[in-house]
């Protein structure tokens, strides 16, 4: 299990990173934390001509939270947004589904970046930027493009981002004060993928009520419950709207069968931990 | 063929290998520090776990090349003086270790956690080690291991 | 009077260099200069014939040696000998067809291991697909693909084995119950992988590093593999392993092909076993399909059972199966009193990977089987599951006792063993905590599970899987025996070493040892230095050495003990000759040879062996000189197994009673520990922290093949689980915090210390109890636990099945 050979660099600007994608046409790979990207190479599932390493690119490391938007340089550590006061004020969604992502070795490593363009659709940060309306931003040799989570993830493991480019931040909308959330997942094992997990947000504002919904590991992709939002938002926070939200969410997603569980399975759990992290939401949501 | 220079154990150490060569595999073969062992190359068993800049991390998903600059702590190093960390103290006094193999990567995330969580419950303990596999010793005397040391390296009252 | 140390928690000698990284393992090895680099090809087919190899890429790659095929195995090396009669050609590696996906195919030897596995995928191996079949049950139909076409059958062994007039018990039984259970396959992945280096010389003699286990009688059959005399073959086991399990027994065909390799490459080679390639073949514990009977009175007494096994061996019969079905012949009957019982049992072969013991080898089987039939029995017939077992227990008074199978129960006191169990788990209180859950309509569980812990392998048992006419020939030799040694010095200064041939793999050997020598010499176990490295060429061994069974806590320990003793008598042989007073007035107390009434000059340890190694003109006349004592310990109740099948497979017995309460998330069918209770007779405990690590291990290992680890094929026989992705090893997380151990003390009228093994321990008995817990939470739905492993997603699909009916 060691990785194949390829050529490595290591550039310390982001326009040395495009060029160099750009001169392997393809056959380069970019590193980030290599938590997912040197297990691969590992077992030679990946064996790329090249390897371009952003961690020595020293820009792409930030948080930052200006008007109402709290934006992350790709490479902020997950290790990072756990400990991060800001992350903590502003988004504590972020914040509880990152003590999901592995064990705290991993995070020391992982990057924000690395866990939306790897798109495993039982990663958690995934789900997180589905819920929460963010965005990423990606540049490549024809320049800067933003995408919503729909026109960014594809499929399994597959983005719409193009070989020479580098997602370079994710946006994320600062949760209003007083807002409620939970991460409910489901593994097997501490520390493992989940085989599913929901990321709720819910806040009141204006006499009514705003709900947030994402799945991971339900599906292809990270599936947003827009219609369990709706359910919320028209009928209230109480028990029976949480129950009719959460049997809509196991009509909604569209899980498969692997190794762990079977599409039932997933598709029930999905309505079980909806319900479980509306309930936990409802009670964190203040005002 | 790349030139790696790093701190290792607070020493200046280097070396010249393959930018495709993994950090453990660097450590033990280059740097002679077998101490870290491997156990899965692939991220899960935490055998490999080292501290880098000051954070656990594995180094079988770490090129050697990316260590570069960087100040490493293997178990080697550990010791103080010529005697054990109060966590290698407490493994030895609570039975954290049979054949040892998980060992080395179990201290430096333990030594890890308990940096972000000087007081961790047993809950938080067990949840801290998850990171790392064992086969032999149920982690029951390894939860103990490191709720005992959390006790021995708090600050002194007064 | 001087400290006794055997029975206190006395820390590890061992720590210090593991806690420090200065430990030395199999990979830390280089035991000698140029050594060179394996990887390993294998192949991606189930079953395929193997049409040829194109090696010529391979060989001209940057830092290439040497590629040998399964070409070079079939032309340089004999098969192994198999357990069974049938013709099962098993090679170090595929020479004619791959009967399973990860069987090697090809060895690269190179420079370093990134440029071996370069020119690994460059060997081309021409094959021709064959169809597979994974399932036992279905390889044994007539139009299933035949693995080894010259035995015509995928039918290793079968064996009917008659106890008692098991038919007359079921005429006459008042209830008969009949059940199918499948037990999965799974190892013990120790987070240490194989590790081999081999060093074949011009002088012929050819020598092996590896974390080998034993037994040691794959040396000779090895020997015979790479045709050299056994006294040219030296097995080299480093002082650290990391972990085996039973699982590094089964590492002997590699060695075979690794130093095959290095023989062609002229040139030491050194092979690391990578995680993939041990999940995809290293070894395992068989996945059985069994169907089980029991016959009783409505009073709850057994009469009798009959268990028919399909055991799943894999691609070929590697030794020492067919274990899986008779290692526990002698204690088959387990702790219960019945007499009458057929056994049939079938090895299967088919397209997944090898199998071999696994802690608990075969045990855990038996007992996830026989105590689901007993909470079974308890249903049917309205009796507490408790009470049903206590009306069928051996009593303290039958012991020793012989099983109808052949097993000798050297000691025990079950019932009170089971007692204490119960009270320690307020059993009663459980039951009235149960009933209020469920009356609130939650699933709660309480589950109990009795074994028989067999410890010290007798290697006759496994004569047990050939026919006894087969046997009775005139040319065939029985086998019998479990033998360990010890050589204990003593130094011209007075200190002491012990040298053994063991292999441990966390066991903590050397601490063990320094207690019992320090114990019987009077001395601190610091004044012991212990040196437990086996090496074939210096070391006393035999072929049932090793460090599996659980042999140390006994046929080890005894051996310590009884060198101890020889030593000790020598010295006050030595003593009295000196103080010119007989033997008999003269007695070794607190680490000196002191008259045994009034006063006089005593002489300790040191004065005693300063004279000894100074002088040895001061010795008695007839005394040999030097201060040293090698004791062979052999179980004289290690017998050939007789003509009826009969057969003390094991030399210790010790007993295990545990209580489970577990409660069922109604959402997620997730299963949640809320306590365990596990107490152990195992003899004399040496080591009482030693021990007790052994039962928290032994315990995750149970619930991992429970809940967790499972080596799993589609029906075409890919692999699906080669990672630890895929193949779930339990965390902290999942190992339960709500555990508590106690000790019943039966000891051993068979050892000098009254010690048993106990390094197998619950990994034999969680999957039962787990298993019975489960199924009496999940009663009200009608379910029983038939099929392991209880994942969340299987659970659920059952629960959801029994709602819907
Ligand atoms: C034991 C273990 C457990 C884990 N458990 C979880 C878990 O529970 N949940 C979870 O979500 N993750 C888990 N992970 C994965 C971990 O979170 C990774 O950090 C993450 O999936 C990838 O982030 P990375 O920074 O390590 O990226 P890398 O591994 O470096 O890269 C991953 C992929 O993304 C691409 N990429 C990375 N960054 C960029 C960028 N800026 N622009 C374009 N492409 C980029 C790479 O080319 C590569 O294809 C686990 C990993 C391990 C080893
Ligand atoms: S070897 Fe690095 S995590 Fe297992
Ligand atoms: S002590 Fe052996 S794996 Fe942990």
């Amino acid at each position: 299990m060691k990785p194949a050979k390829f050529e490595y660099h290591a550039p310390s600007t982001l326009d040395e990173a495009i060029a160099l994608l750009v001169r392997y046409g393809g056959d380069a790979k970019v590193l980030a934390g290599g938590q997912s990207l040197v297990p691969l190479l590992n077992f030679r599932l990946a064996r790329p001509a090249a390897l371009v390493d952003l961690n020595r690119i020293r820009a792409l490391a930030y948080i930052r939270d200006e008007n109402g938007l709290v934006r992350f340089g790709a490479m902020t550590r997950q290790r990072t947004i756990e400990f991060s006061p800001v992350v903590a004020r502003r988004l504590p969604l972020l914040r509880e589904a990152t003590r999901w992502v592995g064990h705290l070795p991993i995070r020391s490593r992982g990057t924000i970046g690395g866990s939306i363009a790897h798109a495993d659709p039982s990663a958690e940060y995934p789900a997180v930027l589905t819920a929460l309306d963010g965005e990423v931003v990606a540049r490549g040799p024809k320049g800067e493009r933003t995408l919503a989570p729909a026109a960014l993830f594809e499929t399994y493991l597959t983005t719409t981002l193009a070989a020479d480019e580098v997602l370079t931040e994710v946006r994320l909308p600062a949760m209003p004060e007083g807002a409620g959330w939970a991460f409910e997942e489901f593994a097997r094992r501490h520390g493992d993928f989940a085989i599913v997990g929901v990321a709720a947000a819910l806040w009141r504002g204006g006499g009514r009520v705003t709900a947030r919904l994402a799945t991971a590991g339900a599906g292809p992709v990270p599936r947003r419950l827009s219609e369990c939002e709706q359910i919320l938002e028209r009928d209230g926070l109480g028990d029976a709207a949480i129950e009719a939200a959460a049997r809509r969410a196991s009509e909604l997603v569209e899980p498969d069968t692997d190794l762990h569980a079977s599409a039932d399975y997933r598709r029930h759990l999905a309505g079980v931990l909806t319900a479980r992290a509306l309930r936990r939401a409802r009670e964190t949501a203040r005002g | 063929m790349a030139d790696v220079r790093l701190t290792v154990n607070g020493a200046a150490r280097e070396g010249r290998c393959e930018s495709r060569k993994l950090l453990v595999d660097f450590l033990r073969e280059d740097l002679g520090l077998t101490g870290t062992h491997v156990g899965c190359e692939h991220g899960i068993c935490g055998a490999c776990t080292v501290l880098v800049d000051g954070e656990a991390a594995r180094s079988c998903l770490m090129l050697a090349v990316q260590a570069d600059g960087a100040d490493i702590t293997t178990v080697e190093g550990l010791m103080r003086d010529g005697r054990l960390h109060p966590l290698q103290e407490a493994f030895r006094e609570h039975h954290g270790l049979q054949c040892g193999f998980c060992t080395p990567g179990m201290l430096l995330t333990a030594l890890d956690l308990l940096r972000v969580n000087p007081a961790p419950s047993e809950d938080e303990v067990r949840e801290g080690i998850s990171a790392v596999l064992c086969r032999c010793t149920g982690y029951h005397g390894i939860v103990k291991a490191v709720r005992a040391a959390a006790v021995a390296l708090a600050p002194k009252p007064g | 009077m001087s400290e006794r140390w055997i029975g206190k928690s006395v820390k590890r000698v061992e720590d210090f260099r593991l806690l420090t990284g200065r430990g030395t393992f199999i990979d830390d090895h280089p035991p000698v200069g140029n050594v060179h680099h394996a990887a390993i090809v294998r192949s991606r087919h189930a079953h395929a014939r193997i049409l040829g190899y194109d090696v010529s890429k391979a060989l001209a790659a940057d830092g290439v040696v040497a590629v040998i095929t399964g070409e070079d195995v079939a032309k340089e090396t004999k098969p192994f000998a198999v357990g069974v009669t049938t013709p099962v050609h098993y090679y170090c590696a595929a020479t004619d067809k791959a009967r399973f996906v990860g069987e090697p195919v090809a060895v690269v030897v190179a420079r370093d291991r990134y440029l071996a596995e370069d020119a690994a995928e460059l060997v081309e191996v021409a094959y021709e697909p064959l169809p597979a079949v994974i399932d036992p049950e279905k390889a044994l139909e007539p139009d299933a693909p035949v693995l080894h076409e010259k035995a015509g059958t995928n039918l290793a062994g079968h064996r009917r084995l008659v106890y008692g007039d098991p038919d007359r018990a079921f005429r006459e039984a008042e209830v008969v119950l009949r059940e199918r259970f499948r037990f999965p396959k799974y190892g013990s992945t120790p987070i240490e992988t194989y590790g081999i280096i081999a060093r074949w010389e011009l002088d012929g003699v050819c020598t092996v590093w590896s974390n080998f286990m034993g037994p040691f009688i794959m040396h000779p059959l090895t020997a015979r593999v790479l045709g050299l005399a056994e006294n040219k073959l030296r097995f080299i086991v480093p002082p650290d392993i990391g972990g085996s399990f039973g699982i590094k027994t089964s590492i002997y065909p590699y060695i075979a092909l690794i130093a095959l390799a290095s023989k062609h490459a002229g040139v030491p080679v050194k092979w690391i076993e990578d995680r993939r390639e041990h999940l995809l073949a290293s070894s395992s514990g068989t996945d059985r399909i069994a169907y089980r009977e029991v016959a009783a009175k409505t009073d709850g007494t057994v009469l009798g059972m009959r268990f028919k096994w399909l055991d799943n061996v894999g691609g070929y019969i590697r030794s020492p199966e067919p274990g899986c079905s008779f290692r526990p012949t002698g204690n088959f009957v387990g702790p219960y009193r019945f007499q009458h019982l057929e056994v049939d049992a079938s090895v299967v072969m088919t397209n997944k990977s090898l199998t071999g013991p696994n802690r608990g080898y075969a045990c855990g089987h038996l007992y996830f089987e026989t105590e689901g039939m007993m909470d079974r029995l308890a249903e049917k017939l309205g009796l507490d599951p408790v009470e049903l077992r206590r009306r069928n227990l051996l009593r303290p008074e039958q012991f020793p006792y012989r099983t109808p199978t052949g097993g000798y129960y050297d000691s025990g006191d079950y019932p009170a063993t089971l007692d204490k169990a119960i009270g320690i788990a307020r059993y009663d209180e459980l039951r009235r905590e149960q009933a209020k859950a469920r009356a609130a309509g939650r699933w709660f569980g309480i589950g109990v599970a009795l074994a028989v812990d067999p410890s010290v392998s007798n290697m006759g048992y496994v004569a047990t899987a050939l026919d006894p006419q087969f046997r009775a020939k005139p040319e065939y030799l029985p086998k019998s025996g479990a033998v360990d040694s010890a050589t204990i010095k003593v130094d011209p200064l007075g200190r002491v070493t012990a040298i053994l041939g063991t292999t441990p793999q966390g066991q903590g050997h050397q601490t063990i040892v320094a207690q019992i020598v320090a114990d019987e010499l009077g001395l601190t176990p610091d004044d012991v230095t212990v040196v437990d490295e086996m090496d074939t060429f210096t070391r006393v061994w035999s072929i049932s050495s090793g460090t599996y069974s659980s042999r140390f806590g006994s046929v080890g320990t005894s051996a310590v003990a009884l060198a101890a003793r020889k030593l000790r008598a020598k010295l006050v042989d030595y003593a009295a000759h000196l103080m010119e007073r007989p033997v008999a007035d003269v007695e070794f107390r607190d680490g000196a040879v002191r008259p045994r009434a009034g006063k006089g000059p005593s002489y300790s340890v040191k004065d005693l062996a300063g004279r000894a190694h100074w002088n040895t003109e001061s010795l008695p006349e007839g005394m040999e000189p030097g201060l040293q004592a090698t004791a062979v310990f052999g179980f004289t109740v290690s017998k050939a197994v007789d003509a009826e099948d009969r057969v003390n497979s094991s030399n210790t017995y010790g007993f295990i009673a545990e209580v489970m309460a577990v409660e069922v998330d109604r959402q997620t069918a997730a299963i949640r520990i809320l306590k365990y209770v596990t107490v152990h007779d195992a003899g004399t405990i040496i080591n009482p922290m030693i021990a007790e690590g052994q039962i928290y291990g032994g315990a995750l290992h149970g619930l991992g093949g429970a809940l967790y680890e499972e080596l799993k094929y589609d029906e075409d026989g890919q692999f699906l689980t080669g990672t630890f992705m895929d193949y779930l090893v339990p965390t902290a997380s999942e190992a339960p915090a709500e555990i508590e151990i106690a000790h019943v003390v039966s000891p051993s009228p068979l050892t000098p210390l009254g010690s048993k093994g106990l390094g197998e321990s619950s990994s034999m008995t969680v999957p039962a109890v787990i298993a019975n817990a489960v199924s009496d939470a999940l009663a009200p739905l009608g379910l029983r636990i038939t099929e392991l492993p209880m994942t969340p997603s299987s659970l659920w699909h059952l629960i959801r099945d029994a709602q819907k009916t």
